[in-house]
């Protein structure tokens, strides 16, 4: 038997390690898997409570997390092929086409 | 048993988790968190979801990892590989970590709390099955999950359009097909 708290231990580990590589690194494709990194560490959270609750919505809300995340990615790859298209860069720090 | 087992899963998931954001190369990247997902599939399956872990490696593994592959082999990344963090001190970004990693801790700490709120915890004796999931995702969450269709279908049709290329503008250049749009 896991304690429930060993699993929110390593989400939220998990969590930090993303939230770095998103504040932290230059590469905007980087940024994006450390992005997968926290949902995914969020998920845990969802399916452990899930499970210590025996309660199965956790799941539910695991499986459309995945679902929006896939589509997610699909959308950010897609503006950052069209973006690299255009300029030529991939750091965070060069892409200001929004800035005013 | 159960424990190791854990312990291993989350150790490997936690190392190749700092090896995603260390790593240099982007590809070193991508493939440590390929192995970071299917430990966290592998967590799935302990935690008595074994539907969950499929979806994952599916999904994770096989369609968006896969998919940030092309992406990175399709793109130049050589020049990439000379920095890794941003320019100048991150300081701002360093004190928000140290904040959320001590917010998160103390969280964790007061875990009777939570135990207090969650009621004693019996030990799970037999894994819910998979028709009790689909029975609740096809009554109860039947709404969401055709939002959920609706998404990955305006997703798609979006992809297609921001990453094929500019049509040329003059019509006779136009009638031909655009290589771009096949993308």
């Amino acid at each position: 038997m896991i304690p429930l708290s060993w699993y929110l231990i390593l989400a939220a580990v998990l969590f930090v390690t993303g939230a770095a590589g998103v504040l932290l690194r230059r590469n905007v494709l980087i940024v994006l898997m450390s992005l997968e990194l926290m949902l995914n560490s969020v998920t845990i959270n969802l399916v452990a409570f899930g499970h210590g609750l025996q309660d199965l919505r956790g799941q539910i809300i695991a499986i459309f997390v995945i679902a929006i995340t896939a589509a997610e990615v699909a959308v950010a790859l897609a503006i950052l092929v069209s973006l690299l298209r255009n300029n030529q860069t991939l750091e965070v720090d060069e892409l200001t086409v929004l800035q005013g | 048993m159960e424990q190791g087992f854990f312990l291993l899963l989350a150790g490997v998931a936690v190392c190749s988790g700092l090896l995603v954001v260390l790593a240099r190369n982007p590809i070193h990247s991508a493939l440590a968190l390929v192995a970071c997902l299917v430990q966290i599939a592998a967590l799935y399956i302990l935690l008595g979801a074994p539907f969950l872990a499929v979806i994952q490696i599916f999904v994770y593994v096989g369609a968006v990892m896969v998919l940030f592959l092309f992406v990175i082999m399709m793109l130049d990344v050589r020049r990439e590989a000379q920095a890794r963090f941003l320019k100048g001190a991150p300081l701002p970004g360093l004190i928000v970590l140290a904040i959320l990693a001590g917010e998160l801790l103390v969280l964790l700490l007061q875990g009777a709390r939570l135990q207090a709120v969650l009621g004693p915890v019996q030990p799970v004796t037999e894994t819910p099955e998979v028709s009790k999931l689909s029975l609740l995702l096809f009554q109860d969450y039947l709404l969401p999950f055709e939002i959920a269709s609706v998404i990955l279908l305006v997703a798609l049709v979006g992809a297609v359009v921001l990453a094929r290329r500019e049509e040329p503008e003059t019509p006779a250049d136009r009638k031909e097909p655009s290589r771009g749009a096949a993308r």
